[in-house]
């Protein structure tokens, strides 16, 4: 086993995104674990993280033009023409 | 890394699959209607013009049209979809002669911290080295009509609209559309480490503009 990883608050928030990910070594995810249950300020900012992840999934796609669309369409018609057999 | 854990075509994918090959069009419009705007910012990244985009997410269409015969659901659609975008966009990039290397469009740059490091003690304080000086603050106390208001959501779009192209395809892959790890991996070609790297930088800022927005009145 490796040695116990010492964790701070500043090197604990540069690990949230890979510890939400999964992707920490299990010995880094113990301890940071570990912080997180002894500090206020650790829990409150990856709390604050699972906020923003969750608001930004409300978001919806950015509107685009629909000229392109039916070129598109277009396109998929000429292609199926192509392809069946006549 | 090339231990990344295989997304296979779902089930939904290879009955949308087969409806194309028997020219079903409803099926193509929903794919268009779904992928169009991520693929062309995706394409955007690799081209000069938004025309450019445009005519290489077309391109990239006729390349999924004509390929429907070969696709094994050895991935997700939308994966190899992604893969067919990138590979024209890149195509086309080259024949602009484009002066930034490809390699160079998905690179993290340089270490940028998540928080102001000022919101630390210094890693020589006798009491808290690295220590918060100003804890975050707590949102579950925040009422939900405001954290879930149209102008939270706005503050969101500005904050990734404003980050670097690389950061911001990430985090709207992931987090906007709710694509996994592996599968953003795979269409963009990207390693699992510099994905993570993006979305750690991406998710750090649209925070940090949460924290200005909603720190600004306190709940009155």
């Amino acid at each position: 086993m490796s040695a116990p990883v010492d964790m701070n608050c500043k090197g604990l928030v540069e690990l949230v995104t890979d510890y939400l990910e999964g992707a920490l070594p299990e010995a880094e995810r113990a301890s940071l674990e570990q912080h997180l249950a002894g500090c206020e300020g650790c829990s409150a900012y990856l709390e604050q993280m699972r906020v923003t992840i969750a608001l930004t999934g409300m978001l919806t796609e950015d509107a685009i033009p629909a000229d392109g669309r039916e070129e598109l369409l277009e396109v998929f018609r000429a292609w199926r023409e192509q392809t069946s057999p006549s | 890394m090339s231990d990344r854990p295989p997304i296979r075509a779902s089930d939904e994918d290879l009955r949308v699959v087969e409806a194309l090959r028997a020219g079903d069009e409803p099926s193509f419009a929903m794919l268009v209607d779904r992928y169009r705007a991520p693929m062309l910012r995706v394409a955007q990244m690799y081209v000069s013009t938004r025309a450019v985009a445009e005519e290489v997410v077309q391109d990239a269409w006729v390349g999924v049209l004509r390929g429907l015969d070969a696709f094994e659901g050895r991935s997700s659609l939308r994966t190899w979809i992604f893969r067919i975008l990138a590979n024209t966009a890149k195509t086309r990039g080259q024949r602009e002669a484009r002066s930034t290397p490809f390699s160079s469009v998905w690179a993290a740059g340089d270490d940028e911290p998540a928080v102001d490091p000022d919101r630390f003690f210094p890693d020589d304080d006798p009491l808290a080295p690295r220590g918060w000086r100003s804890l975050p603050a707590r949102w579950d106390a925040i009422p939900e009509e405001r954290l879930l208001g149209n102008e939270t959501l706005d503050r969101i779009r500005e904050a990734i609209d404003a980050l670097p192209a690389n950061q911001r395809e990430v985090i709207r892959l992931r987090d906007v559309l709710g694509w996994g790890s592996a599968e953003v991996c795979n269409a963009l070609e990207i390693s699992e480490t510099n994905q993570r790297v993006l979305l750690h930088r991406a998710r750090a800022k649209v925070r940090r503009a949460l924290e200005a927005y909603l720190g600004e009145e306190g709940p009155s």
